[in-house]
């Protein structure tokens, strides 16, 4: 009894962390069923079907691709116009400044429902045709003051007198731009990205109001869940579940082994 | 804290242009340059949206005559008339959920912060981990540990906590799944990870030397965790209930998948508005109020709970 009370703090947030996993794990283990019919909400029995073909669903793999190559897009913009505009914030003074501040933060502190809905406004107002392009514009949009908050937290903790000391010794202000300032902001930037390529091919709410007939990785999931989940979306779900690990896990490494040998 | 990088920025400016003391307007320009691609991007596809979404709510006419600006002021109070129930269900089952993370997640967060040591790294990935895969797929999952006579609704069962709730009038009978209290549930997994990350974030900050502090002095863990502690966490108190209770006040998702028609929230009003009955007047007025309740919200909770480092 000592003992729970003693650890009362780590039993109850790792009864929280078991509340955050247990959808995965069951992801996991319903990627191994044989459902009977359309629906795959209960265990039938053991299969690797659906692990030997998981393009074996008609526009399940195309939606998939739809939705990375939707995502890649996406990143590459938002983190290009949200890194000069980073810049711009931390390393200026300029008139403005507080409205563009307020200009980043709104789209962060308004419910995605009335973003969506306002974009499809404007979209059915030009008669602009919804589809692929209609939510690349919609992602920037709202991956763009993601990128910025990132970007600005490295920008802002940076040295500029590292920066001076380059032009000291006769950088050009591009020299110095490309080999000191860049790569002390890359990690604020890679994080910024990160977030965008995350936010992006997991957008739903978003997507289903300013896709038109195109259909993204979620909201073929959507659909599906109307019409009878295949197996397949477990076998995907659990793939991105374990690259994403593996990625994460390799940054630990590589990061570890960074501060090892700084440190040695 | 922007302020020091700022004036060091003076200094800099001309240390870099030997020749002319003052900056030549190219130089001055180049912030505008660096904005305005992103600015116009804002400008354009969020804050004129938004200008088209007020002038589409007050609109009258139908999809096949189309719709003209009358200025028709009514359909606000025949939207809010008749979806009341939906706003005010938004709004509780929001809070409730930022709530229960709050709750939920204070632990995780303190545990990786203070007690984790190696530990830490891993536990942090398994935090971000389930945000990789799909939300929907997750959301999807829930039904299954929902469902009827599943293992986690036959112990709540067995342990009469259903029958508290039915009382309640979270739950139906033995049902779990199409109940406010399954919407709540998948609301409170599907953003606990925003609670979390800004609580870690403001926690590990804090100095373990004022934790010595406050023993020496012959504070118990309580104590010490109620007047140093929390009030310490507080910046990540307040982004993480924003960061919870914004979105998911326009969530339509868990109501969607795991709820009824007794459990829609304002954003499924909207969404089917929007998408499916096309009285675009209607959804543009419903959105308009939601967002009007959130920004009220949101400026008095930040004036009251006064965090400058938000934003």
């Amino acid at each position: 009894m000592r003992w729970i009370r003693r650890n009362l703090v780590a039993l109850a947030g790792l009864l929280t962390l078991a509340y955050m996993i247990l959808p995965n794990i069951v992801v996991m283990v319903f990627s191994f069923n044989k459902p009977n019919g359309r629906f795959n909400y209960a265990w039938q029995r053991f299969s690797l079907d659906a692990w030997k073909d998981p393009c074996g669903v008609a526009d399940l793999c195309g939606s998939l691709t739809l939705s990375l190559q939707i995502a890649a897009w996406a990143t590459l913009g938002a983190t290009l116009l949200g890194t000069m505009i980073a810049f711009a914030l931390v390393r200026y003074r300029f008139r403005a400044r507080g409205s563009i501040n307020s200009l980043i933060f709104l789209p962060m502190a308004m419910p995605e429902v009335v973003m969506a809905a306002s974009l499809l406004t404007l979209f059915l107002n030009m008669g602009a045709e919804l589809g692929f392009w209609t939510v690349l514009i919609a992602h920037i949009m709202f991956c763009l003051s993601f990128v910025v908050t990132a970007v600005k937290a490295r920008v802002m903790s940076m040295d500029p007198r590292l920066e001076e000391a380059s032009r000291d010794l006769y950088a050009g202000p591009v020299q110095t731009f490309v080999r000191v300032t860049l790569p002390i902001a890359a990690p604020g930037i890679a994080a910024g990205a990160l977030l965008a390529f995350a936010l992006s091919f997991d957008d739903f709410i978003i997507t289903n109001f300013n896709a038109g007939s195109t259909v993204t990785f979620p909201m073929f999931v959507w659909g599906s869940a109307q019409r009878g989940t295949p197996v397949q979306i477990n076998v995907i779900g659990t793939a991105m579940f374990i690259i994403a690990v593996l990625v994460v896990v390799a940054g630990q490494i590589v990061t570890n082994r960074r501060k090892k040998s700084a440190t040695s | 804290m922007s302020t020091s990088t700022l004036t060091k920025e003076e200094e800099t400016a001309p240390a870099g242009a030997p020749v002319t003391r003052k900056p030549s307007t190219r130089k001055r320009l180049v912030p505008y340059w660096l904005l305005l691609p992103g600015i116009l991007w804002l400008l354009v596809f969020f804050a004129l949206p938004m200008v088209y979404q007020a002038s589409t709510s007050v609109q009258t006419g139908s999809l096949e005559k189309g719709f003209e600006v009358t200025w028709h002021f009514q359909t606000y109070w025949d939207a809010f008339q008749e979806y009341w129930p939906q706003f005010v269900r938004s709004l509780l089952y929001a809070g409730t959920a930022t709530l229960l993370c709050l709750l939920l997640g204070y632990p995780l967060a303190y545990l990786i912060a203070f007690k984790a040591g190696r530990w830490r790294n891993l536990l942090l990935v398994l935090v971000i981990a389930p945000f990789f895969t799909s939300f929907l797929i997750r959301t999807l999952a829930w039904k299954t540990i929902l469902a009827d006579d599943s293992l986690v609704v036959d112990a709540l069962n067995a342990l009469h906590v259903l029958d508290v709730t039915s009382w309640l009038g979270w739950t139906e009978g033995d049902r779990v799944l199409a109940t406010p209290m399954a919407v709540v549930c998948g609301l409170t997994y599907n953003f606990l990870p925003f609670m979390i990350l800004p609580l870690y974030t403001s926690l590990e900050r804090i100095d373990g030397r004022l934790h010595e502090a406050a023993k020496d002095l012959y504070a118990s863990p309580a104590t010490t965790f109620r007047k140093v502690t929390f009030p310490l966490s507080m910046p990540g108190v307040v982004s993480g209930t924003l960061l919870t209770f914004i979105p998911a006040s326009g969530d339509y998702v868990n109501a969607e998948l795991l709820g009824s028609t007794d459990t829609k929230m304002v954003g499924n009003v909207i969404q089917s508005q929007f998408l499916r009955v096309l009285d675009y007047p209607t959804a543009a007025a419903l959105s308009f109020i939601l967002m009007a309740i959130v920004l009220l919200m949101v400026t008095v909770y930040i004036r009251r709970a006064g965090t400058e480092d938000l934003v």
